[in-house]
Order: C-alpha cells, then structure tokens, then sequence
C-alpha cells in the first residue's frame, strides 16, 4: 500500500517520537509513506483563527500535492493536521466556488478528489489476522488509557468514530495485547494551544485527563496527537502540585506501543526520550 | 346557453385595495353565457349572500360564480345560499381573487386587475359545464373502537359511552392506565396520579357500554367512515378470565423471576403477573418469553395451584372482526431513547444517570423503593441531585426539533419533591427556558425556585462518573461561565416521540403522520381531532406532546366530535368523487395503486362482445371512502375516470379559458 504522509511541523521537534514512530510502525507493516516534495503548514491554530480562507489555501496546496503525485490518499500523523486536512477537503468538495478561490490563491489547482485519513484509522484498517500475526511482543501487563483527544473525531462532517466514547485505538492497543481502560475522558480537550498564552488553564484540564486516567486504573497513556502528547508529558509536576497528590503516568504515541509490540527495537520507536519516564513500564515486556 | 352570474367581492379592502372591482364587474359581464355580475363589500355577509339568493330568482339565473376568497374557507356558505336561491348547490362556481391574486401582487394592481378577470373567465368556463349534484346518505354503524387505553383513551371511551354508544377498547398491554398510572404526583396541584386515574380505569371497564380488550392490537381497518371494518388481534394470555378470579396464587407461587417493566425494570415481577396492583382488568397474563413452561417445557406451577382452573397453556391468538362507525386513535408516546445518542452522558453506562419516568417510579409510594429517592448503584439518599431538561428536545444534531411541552413543569415538580423528601438537599435544574404555559403553572415554578431549586440557563456538555460522584459539567450562559456539579443522582427529561408502533397504526388507519412521527390533524387550529380520513379521529399524545390536562381535554373533543357523527342513524357523503365510465376502463388498476384512501378495488364484470357473454376486471371506486382527491383520475391511461365536480371537460375548458383559446 502506497499513500501520502503529512509529517507536519512538530516532526523534527517536539513529536519526533510521533513520526520516527508511525514511518516505522507502517513500514514493518508493508504501508509505503510519501512525503509530498515541498508541504506546508497545514494551516493550523495560527492560521484558521484568523482568516479562514488563508487556512483552507494552506490545506489546499499540501493537497494539490497529493494529486499531483498521482495518488489517492493521504495520511497525518499529528491529529491538529489531519484534521485541518480532512475538513479542507470536506469543504472544498461541497462548494466550488469556495475551491475556484482556494485555487486562484495557491495557484496549484486542486480537485478536491484527496482522501484524508489518520493514521490511526490506517493502521485499525488492517485485518485483524494481519496485525494478530505481527504481534511478537505482546504488551501483556500494560494498562492503557487511550486518549484520542478532541480533534481525531470531531467534527461531525469528518469524523471517523465515536465522538463521544471511540474504539478504534483501544481495539488496535488490544490486538497488540494491552489491556485498555473503559474512561471518562477519551476526548476531552487537553488545553491545545492555550499552552502558550495561559498555561494555567491547561494545567487544570491536563489534570483532569491525568486524574481519570488514573482513576481509570491505567498505569500509562495512548495518545494520537502531537499536541496532545505535548500538553500531557510535560505538565505532569505541575499537575501533581496542583492536585496535591504525585502522578507520573508515562505517555505514548499509540505507534510507539505497537512498535514495540511488533518486535522493533525500543530505541527505534523513541520511548526513551519522554518527559515521564517510559522505561520502567517497557521494561516489562523487555 | 346558460344563465351565469358572477359576484365580486371586495373583502374589504383585501381584495378591493389591489383589484379594481368595478372595472372587473365591467368585463366579465361580456363573458359569454354571463347575464347579470355585481359586487359588494362583503359577499360572505347576510346581505351579500342574499344578494345572490335575490339575483338567482330575479335573473332566472342557473349557475352562479362567486369571485372572492379560497373555497376551503366560504364555498359551504355560498353552497348554501345557492341552495337557498333554489339551484343544486353544486352549480356555484368560485373564483379566488384573494389568496391567488390580491394578496400575491399587492404592488402591482393593474395586473392584478387583469389576472382577476382571468381567474373569473376560468370560472365562468366551468360554470357552464356544471352538473347538478347530490349528496348520498348512507347508514352509520353506531359504535366505535377505541385503539389504547391511555388516559386519552379511557377518558374518551367514558365520554362516547355516557352518550350512549357502545365503544370497543382495545389495549396493547395487558393493562389499560398508560403512563399516567406510572406517575407519582401531577402537576400543578400535586395531586396523586393514581387517585385521579384508577377509578376512572375502573369505570370504563365496568361500563356497560364499554368492551374492553386487553393484550389486543388493529390489525386491519377496512372500510369508510360510519362503516368500518375492523380486525383486531387478541394475543394468546394462557389464562381463561372467564374462571379467572384475580386471587393471586399463581404469582404467588410462579418460580421465575423477571424485571418488571411496570417500574422500569428497577423491580421483579413473576412470569405469571398482574403489571400492578390496580391493573384493570385485576386478572394475571402469562409472559411466554419467560415462562419455564414455555421456555423450558416443564413446570406448570401456576397451573396446579390455581383453584380456578383458569390456566389454559394451549391459548392461541385469536382474532376479532367488529363492525364501527368511527375508530380513535390515542396509542400515546414513549420516551427518546437517550441512551442510544447521547455519549456525553455516558450511554446509559452510568446506573445513577435517570430519566424523570424512572424518578417517578421511584418517588411513588407503590414503586420499587416505597417512595424513597435512592441512587440505583448503591441504595444510598442523595444529597445532591442534578435535573437536565431538553435531553432529545430541542436538539436538532441528536435529537428532535420539537419542545416536548411536558418536561419543564414534571421537573419543576420532581425538583420540589426532592427539596420536600430529602432535608438539606441540594437540587440544581439546567435548562434552555423554562416554558410553564397554563393556568398556575409559572406559580408552580416560582414555588419549587423559592424553595431552593438552583436553575442554570445552559446545556450539560458532559456527565461523567468521579469516585462516588457524577461530575456535570455545563455552562452557565447567563453568567457566561463554565460550571461544573458534583451529583449523587442526575435525572434526564428525555423527549416524548409517538409510540413505537404508532408508524404501523398510521398505515393500518391509512391516516399520515407528521416527520416526528405523530399523527397529523385535518387542520392545526380548526380540525385538530380529526384526520383527513374520515371517521378516524385522533386522541392525546399521539397526535402531539400534551400534558394530562390537554390530554383530557384533547380527548373529550374527540368523543364530541365523534358523537356528532353517530348522533344521526344516516350520514350525507360529499358528491365529490371519481366515477369509472366501465366501457372505457380496461382493468390495468394503476388507479388502485395510486389512491391515498384505497377507495379503488377491482371488480369483476360480465359483458356481451359480439354476442358472447365474457367477464373482465375493472375498476370501481367505493364512494365512501373517495375523498374526491382525482389522482386516479390523472393516472387513468384510458381516460375512463372522471372526478365529478372536476370532469375532464371542465377541466379542459379551464384551461382553455384561461389560455384565451
Ligand atoms: C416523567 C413524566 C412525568 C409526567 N408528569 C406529568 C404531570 O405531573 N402532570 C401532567 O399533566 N402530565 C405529566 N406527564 C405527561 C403525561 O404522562 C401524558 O400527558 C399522558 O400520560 C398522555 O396520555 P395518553 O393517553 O395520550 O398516552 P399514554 O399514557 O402513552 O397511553 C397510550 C396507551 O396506548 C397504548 N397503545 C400504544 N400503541 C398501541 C396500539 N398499537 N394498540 C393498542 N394500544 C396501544 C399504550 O399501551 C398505552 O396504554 C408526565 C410525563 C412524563 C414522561
């Protein structure tokens, strides 16, 4: 299988884990990824707050890349992109006018004939046989608390599960032979990008997930979006000072728990590199 | 040549302020045929109807066109001032210049005035072609069928039978009572629901009027109004109520227990039960799905302990036919299935998330915890309840667009109750407005708001459970803030939709619902018992949510409606219907697929063709249950239907007419 990767900007940075992860994750499985020679920003929190026209050509170009190399879909690891990605899409297709514009504006006509979908949703596409037989390593012992956060499954015009109670990361984490949580807090927001502008909020909502995962029984989190991963690793001192109480739950990218799951070597997938850390909880399956 | 007359109104200025009247009184004395035209202000009026009852004698008129509103809304009064003139009242023809002309092309009166001349020279073209009518009496079965046993149909079925008339009920459940009889207090005055309802169950069933059928549904209604055709099928019970004495032995001793659905499945009834105390009729059915006898093949407890011997494991479905003249439909409503949707609650996961039937159950001295308020996942009285209102209404992404009008008074209610039975309670209500139109009921609001029910305008975005408590969270739209609720009990005021099986009801009483699936009225306002199949009337919540008090009086209008219709022996039926010419028709029946009234059935004809008798099918419309709707009459491809009163040749000429042909 051969489709289009959108890396995004935290790839090299903050959600390196993410990306070294997923391009390993997926070639173990045969899923051949292509970086479209020269992407943007997908036109995210900066972009689509401001001028929504100005996001939707940002979206649009990265698009018009997709379908000039020929192929017909197009994935992204980090969920903020994916989203932007799939809703331009959406919204290209429904309304011509609104795409004749994009496409005066970029310059890169674009048909709007794109698929766009997450990683996540690839990987849970396969065959349950399929993935069953590259399991090696089962992740026997782990507890998980799988958080899709809110952007994987909203809106209504591009969702891909359950916007309220979603399963398809807890089924992939299962198959890998984890166990997963039944939680409260599957796709509450974690504070995104406010982090900048007024951490002391995100502290707050980062210490709810955190509470009920914890609550939950989990003894590690699953995540499928950079920022995501972002808020949730870092702020967990500041989390356990403002619950007055010490967490430390260790927080993945769901492809690094399947790498390990499908034998790749820890190190190839990132675990040692978190805030919280990782280590002690692979141990046990190492 | 005929003698035609034409009468313009001004309606006022509604039609005069746009349509130069005089000058069309001018021109359509040309038309031909027409020998005498006028106008006045108001033709509706007295003195405008007895101008056109003087014309017709003076001028020897014999058809008459009246130019002014919609027919829906005067042709009756001008039939009968035609009648009055001494012509069949079917050789009035009218012309709208109101809705169709005035009121469309307010800016443009000098078109308006030729459109206006238009229309009349239509009417004057058919008037020509005109054909005296007459309406046909037919006999009237004086007896009706009730279809559920709610308060609207109990309430109905007593009406109809005090009048004197014999009424068939026919419930689905084993017992008449509906959902009022699962409520608790009612508002506005708190009075207990079940003091108010079960003597009333008692009455009807006792009445000798009244034939009540239990465990029973409609199958077929065949027929047309004043005389149906009804076949309603009595499901097997296994017990014989003829020996049945209601001692309760059997239950008593029945070893299989199941969740009542009586109390929402928050108690156990036996296999062998009676739905509760008062169950009218206060004999036991059999539940087959449950049964060991029948499930297993062996048992027969209640068998061997009934001194009756009224158990009868051989019990078949049987089926009734019974003749009526009218059949209501009162099959009332049953609550958004919330659970299914809304995620943000937690998908009916959560035990201590309720919905407001449940809390009625639960605060009824006759239900599964003797009145006490509790939360279901431990038993325990809690301090901090949380009421969300709207759960399915007013919500177009998950729910309906309708307001189910009862919610915001039985919380109103159930808050109260709470702040009465549990001291030091904390209660906080989240709503989009709070709506209590009707005699006392903003007193009863304002009352449960001053004994300290918390009210926050906003939605509830998420319930999730922490430790021993349910978080709510929500915003407060007045305050502009985010607020968050630690409860013990949440209770969820979920929509009313129309009975599960209201959907087969409507096919099998060929009436229409509306998209939400309720029953449609013949007229919002003016028609709001009827339907657009005449003799089926509607009754209570099916039709629309009602509270008790619109629910009754919803219901008496309905047995009025229907008295009115068995008060004479014979009906009239409207002339207004297709009639197939037998010579032309050559039986292909697409007339029979495209009546809405299934008014057209194939009938076999014997015939002569060239000297030997043959028989061949053709179509025949029973003039009963034609509404005079002419889509046969389009569809027929041999031309051989015509709707009397709109012919093919008046139609024709119509159109002619008003092309300037
Ligand atoms: C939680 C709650 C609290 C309420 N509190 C109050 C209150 O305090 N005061 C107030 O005025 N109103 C209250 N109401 C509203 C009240 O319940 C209704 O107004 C009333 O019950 C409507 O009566 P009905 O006869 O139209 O319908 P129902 O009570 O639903 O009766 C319909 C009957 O028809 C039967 N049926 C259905 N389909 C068929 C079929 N195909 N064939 C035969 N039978 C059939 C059903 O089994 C049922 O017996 C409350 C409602 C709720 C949900």
């Amino acid at each position: 299988m051969k489709i289009a990767y959108f890396p995004g900007c935290c790839y090299e940075t903050s959600a390196r884990e993410y990306d070294v992860s997923t391009r390993a994750v997926c070639r173990h499985l045969g899923i051949e990824l292509v970086e479209p020679p020269d992407w943007n920003c997908c036109g995210s929190t900066p972009a689509h707050s401001t001028d929504r026209l100005l996001a939707l050509a940002m979206a649009a170009r990265n698009l018009a890349q997709v379908e000039e190399m020929g192929l017909a879909e197009v994935t992204a690891s980090c969920a903020l992109c994916y989203q932007r990605l799939a809703l331009t899409q959406a919204e290209l297709a429904e309304n011509g006018e609104l795409l004749a514009e994009v496409n005066r504006l970029t310059g890169r006509p674009y048909r709007a004939t794109v698929k766009v979908r997450p990683v996540l949703d690839i990987i849970a596409g396969l065959g349950e046989e399929e993935f069953r037989s590259r399991v090696v390593r089962p992740l026997n012992g782990f507890k998980i608390a799988a958080y899709y956060g809110c952007l994987l499954v909203r809106p209504s015009k591009t969702k891909v599960d359950d916007p309220e109670n979603p399963q398809m990361m807890d089924r992939v984490l299962r198959l890998a032979g984890a166990e997963t949580v039944d939680w409260t807090h599957k796709t509450e927001c974690c504070g995104a990008s406010l982090a900048i502008s007024n951490e002391e909020v995100v502290v707050r909502m980062v210490a709810r997930i955190i509470k009920a995962a914890a609550l939950a029984g989990a003894d590690c989190i699953a995540t499928a979006c950079a920022m995501c991963h972002f808020n949730l690793d870092i702020r967990q001192e500041k989390v356990s000072r403002l619950l007055g109480k010490k967490y430390s739950l260790p927080v993945f990218y769901f492809t690094q728990l399947l790498g390990l799951a499908m034998g790749l070597n820890p190190k190839e997938v990132c675990v040692h590199t978190h805030f919280v850390d990782a280590r002690p909880l692979v141990k046990k399956i190492i | 040549m005929h003698r035609i007359g034409v009468f313009v109104c001004w309606c006022g200025s509604n039609i005069g302020g746009v349509v130069d009247v005089p000058r069309v009184v001018r021109e359509v004395a040309k038309l031909p045929g027409v020998v005498y035209s006028t106008d006045y202000k108001y033709m509706c009026s007295e003195p405008g109807q007895g101008m056109i009852i003087r014309a017709i004698r003076e001028h020897r008129l014999d058809r008459v066109v009246v130019a002014s509103c919609s027919p829906r809304l005067h042709e009756d009064t001008f039939r009968k001032a035609v009648l009055l003139g001494g012509l069949n009242p079917y050789l009035l023809e009218m012309a709208n210049i109101r809705e169709h002309c005035s009121w469309v092309h307010q800016n443009d009166p000098e078109k308006a005035s030729e459109k206006a001349v238009a229309i009349i020279r239509r009417a004057v073209a058919k008037a020509a072609r005109l054909e005296p009518l007459v309406q046909k009496r037919i006999p009237v079965t004086r007896r009706v069928l009730v279809v559920g046993g709610g308060i609207a149909g109990i309430q109905a079925a007593l009406d109809i039978a005090e009048a004197g008339y014999d009424v068939v009920l026919a419930e689905k459940q084993p017992t008449i009572g509906g959902k009022m009889v699962l409520l608790d207090k009612t508002f506005p005055t708190l009075d207990c629901s079940a003091c108010i309802s079960t003597p009333k169950m008692v009455s009807v069933a006792r009445h000798p009027n009244v034939l009540l059928l239990t465990c029973a549904e409609v199958e077929e209604i065949r027929g047309f109004v004043g005389n149906f055709n009804v076949t309603v099928r009595l499901k097997a019970i296994s017990v014989d109520y003829d020996k049945c004495t209601g001692c309760g032995t059997c239950w008593e001793k029945c070893p299989t227990k199941v969740p009542n659905e009586f109390d929402l499945g928050m108690s156990y009834r036996k296999a062998i039960y009676l739905p509760f105390a008062q169950a009218m009729p206060n004999k036991p059915v059999i539940d087959r799905e449950h049964c060991r006898f029948f499930t297993q093949g062996k048992c027969r407890v209640c068998e061997k302990v009934c001194p009756a011997q009224a158990i009868n494991y051989a019990d078949q479905d049987k089926f009734v036919t019974l003749q009526v003249g009218a059949v209501l439909l009162a099959t009332g409503y049953e609550l958004f299935d919330w659970a299914s949707v809304y995620g943000e609650y937690g998908y009916g996961r959560y035990p201590d998330v309720i919905t407001g039937l449940h809390f009625e159950r639960m605060v009824n001295a006759g239900g599964p915890t003797g009145g006490k308020i509790v939360r279901p996942s431990d038993g325990t009285e809690p301090k901090t309840v949380v009421f969300v209102q709207c759960v399915g209404s007013r919500d177009e992404a998950k729910g309906k667009e309708y307001c189910s009008r009862v919610c915001c008074m039985y919380t109103a209610k159930q808050a109260h109750q709470v702040l009465e039975k549990i001291p030091g309670a904390e209660v906080y209500v989240f709503y989009i407005d709070v709506r209590c139109a009707g005699k006392g009921y903003e007193e009863f609001y304002l009352r449960a708001l001053h004994e300290g029910a918390q009210y926050i305008r906003g939605r509830v975005s998420k319930i999730y459970p922490e430790e021993k408590k349910l978080i709510v969270k929500g915003a407060d739209t007045l305050l502009g803030r985010p607020v968050e609720v630690a409860a013990d009990l949440v209770v969820l005021a979920t929509a009313m939709i129309p009975s599960q099986d209201a959907a087969k009801v409507a096919r099998v009483a060929g009436i229409s619902a509306d998209r939400d699936g309720f029953f449609l009225e013949a007229h919002p306002k003016l028609r709001p018992v009827e339907t657009n199949t005449a003799g089926i009337f509607l009754a209570g919540t099916c039709q629309g949510p009602k509270d008790i008090p619109d629910t009754v009086a919803h219901a008496g209008a309905a047995a009025a409606k229907i008295c009115t219709l068995l008060a004479r022996p014979e009906m009239t039926i409207e002339p207004v219907a297709a009639e197939v010419n037998q010579k032309l028709c050559t039986g292909c029946l697409l007339c029979r697929d495209v009546c809405p009234y299934r008014a057209v059935e194939a009938k076999e004809i014997e015939e002569k063709k060239n000297g030997v008798l043959q028989r061949r099918v053709v179509a025949e419309v029973n003039s009963g249950l034609c509404q005079g709707c002419g889509a046969c009459a389009a569809g027929c491809r041999s031309g051989a239907i015509d709707l009397k009163g709109f012919t093919n040749e008046q139609l024709a000429a119509e159109v002619a007419a008003l092309c300037g042909w």
